[in-house]
């Protein structure tokens, strides 16, 4: 278990070195002088300080030395300064991934909530209405653009009927009541695909589980339904919902990109524009890395919990 | 006696026996028609603006009203649609033709090529194709042909890896194996053994990727770095819309719906071919 953990963190490292090497290649091609990026646009400067302000911020060297360079802060918990507004980008990454943290969790809550007692449901009366209105719900929720679910979710809830507000964020941890307000409409616009999938999912599980020999022999015994369901389903019905999990996960944040940006919300989604808008490389670099980093520790903890709940997987072997 | 059908129209056939599967098809068909035909079945330009109707609701004029510049909103769904169209195939098809030969290379050569090719494109797969589309359309700036590239790119990971695992149980086959001790060259092995022999579930990728483009586009053009007006996409019409959200709501239910319907037939008909090409299932489809 302890070598297939570490030799999962080691492989991860060529991968986000990859990333964050493809990332840094591609900020620099973007059209314009990064030095001039740097100094922002109501600084108006010379060649020659134009010169030494790439001096300063090794811009005069190759890419690659350039990358290492950055490397070997970012190793040392240094991912430099934004270029929008001079704090440093770890400062900025932490207050924002707060946010982001926040409202992909409270997503991820209602998608487990709705999708896994759905799909169970969707099973257990499969051929019937339920069955149906479930699997419609699904195929539509896998379709439907995120953002735009967010905008009728606006339209009906927050300017017609105005029970929740459309914009803005406020901390779950300061005031939780306001916090969950602000976070229900992006959450469930964002939570939106992974619902859909995770109800595909452990409906399609529960119906082969519910097909097995033990849960047949629990029947006929005479064990109630809701507790052959609840024993003996439920955790075989769960596995799907951890694959979704992992795969998912990078979707949210693909995801908070836009949402945030329509909910104005001061997340890492809205961040990571802003900053690719201002051409702020150290800031784009850093929200990559960490989203990066939580993508591949997201699969990871989907495999280890997946043998945790699946006996027969072991990866020592 | 009449004439094998070809097997292309042998897949369409079965694939629209089933009901949900035919409705996309007729979609799609649906909206290639009406987007080749724009210049001819819509009235006015897209661009065309109209200051006596500003922010006005479905007339005989103007089917779908019009938004905050008076311009028709059903020519611009119209002249949107062949932008999404022309997205999803130039950007999926720039996926299949790096992505399929990439994967092919890997899995004929295996060892250290196939480790190099597969490892570069497990890090874009770790990556959201999302976020690798807005990166790439903001260094490289919004118009259609960026778009498609980063698109396009964004999906060059999953065609590699669909092709590779699907071309690893050809590539052990005795028919391939023979074909080398015969003294068939690599290239020709490749076109002609595996490649056949693996592109069914690359034409299901293919389906299923069309719809996330069309998603993809319009996320795009919905946060700024997409295709930029006055060109009309659904995706800058539903950015457009946003701040008229309540003074005309109708100018963001319109492109919204266009784009979960056409996704949807995406998927329907991606579904569809899954069931009928997978070797697995054919039995039960037969």
């Amino acid at each position: 278990m302890w070598t297939y953990l570490l030799r999962r963190i080691l492989q991860m490292i060529p991968v986000l070195a990859l990333i964050t090497f493809m990332v840094y290649a591609l900020m620099l091609a973007i059209p314009g002088d990064p030095a001039l990026a740097l100094v922002g646009p109501g600084e108006s400067l010379d060649a020659e300080q134009l010169e030494a302000v790439r001096k300063e911020h090794n811009l005069d060297k190759p890419v690659l030395v350039q990358y290492g360079l950055w490397l070997g802060k970012a190793v040392q918990g240094d991912l430099g300064r934004s270029t929008q507004n001079y704090r440093p980008v770890t400062e900025e990454l932490a207050t924002r991934a707060r946010v982001t943290l926040q409202f992909g969790l409270v997503a991820w809550v209602l998608a487990i909530v709705i999708g896994v007692p759905a799909g169970i449901l969707s099973a257990v009366y499969r051929g019937r209405p339920i069955d149906y209105v479930a699997t419609v719900l699904s195929i539509a929720g896998v379709a439907i653009p995120n953002f735009w679910l967010g905008i009728m979710a606006i339209l009906i809830f927050g300017v017609t009927l105005g029970w929740v507000p459309t914009q803005g964020y406020v901390d779950i941890f300061v005031d939780p009541v306001e916090g969950l307000r602000h976070m229900l409409l992006p959450a469930f616009a964002l939570g939106i695909t992974s619902w859909a999938l995770i109800m595909r999912q452990s409906r399609s599980a529960m119906l082969e589980v519910l097909a097995q020999d033990y849960v047949r022999t629990a029947n006929a015994k005479g064990m109630r339904k809701r507790r052959v369901i609840g024993i003996h389903a439920l955790r075989n019905a769960l596995l799907p919902v951890v694959t979704v999990f992992g795969l998912q996960t990078g979707r949210i944040f693909a995801g908070s990109v836009v949402i945030e940006t329509l909910f104005g919300i001061p997340g890492m989604g809205q961040y990571m524009v802003q900053a690719i808008f201002a051409r702020d490389f150290m800031s784009v670099q850093g929200a990559v890395l960490l989203m990066a980093m939580a993508v591949l520790l997201a699969n990871l903890l989907t495999d280890l919990v997946y043998a945790w709940l699946d006996p027969r997987i072991r990866y020592d072997e | 006696m009449s004439s094998p059908r070809h097997p292309a129209m042998e897949v369409l056939l079965k694939v629209m026996r089933i009901p949900h599967a035919a409705f996309g098809v007729v979609f799609i068909c649906l909206t290639v028609v009406v987007a080749l035909l724009a210049p001819l079945i819509v009235p006015v330009s897209p661009e065309e603006m109209d200051f006596d109707n500003l922010l006005s609701d479905m007339s005989w004029a103007h089917l779908l009203g019009t938004d905050q510049m008076g311009r028709d909103t059903l020519a611009r769904l119209i002249y949107g649609a062949r932008i999404a169209l022309i997205v999803s195939i130039g950007a999926i098809g720039l996926g299949v033709a790096i992505g399929v030969p990439l994967g092919l290379i890997a899995v004929y050569f295996r060892g250290f090529v196939d480790d190099v090719i597969m490892r570069v494109m497990d890090a874009l797969v770790v990556f959201p194709s999302l976020l690798i589309a807005v990166g790439l359309a903001a260094a490289l700036g919004g118009s259609l042909t960026t778009v498609i590239v980063a698109i396009g790119i964004a999906n060059v990971p999953w065609m590699a890896r669909v092709i590779r695992s699907q071309g690893l149980s050809i590539r052990e086959q005795d028919y391939v194996a023979a074909a080398l001790a015969g003294g068939m060259g690599h290239t020709r092995i490749i076109f002609k053994h595996i490649l056949p022999n693996s592109v069914a579930p690359v034409i299901v990728q293919s389906t299923l990727s069309m719809g996330y483009a069309v998603l993809t586009e319009a996320a795009l053009g919905f946060i700024g770095v997409g295709i930029q007006p006055p060109t009309p996409t659904w995706g800058n019409m539903l950015q457009q819309a946003f701040p008229m959200l309540e003074q005309q709501p109708l100018l963001s239910i319109v492109p919204g719906l266009a784009i979960f319907l056409l996704v949807l037939a995406f998927n329907f008909v991606g579904d569809a071919l899954r069931d009928v090409l997978d070797p697995r299932l054919k039995g039960v489809i037969h």
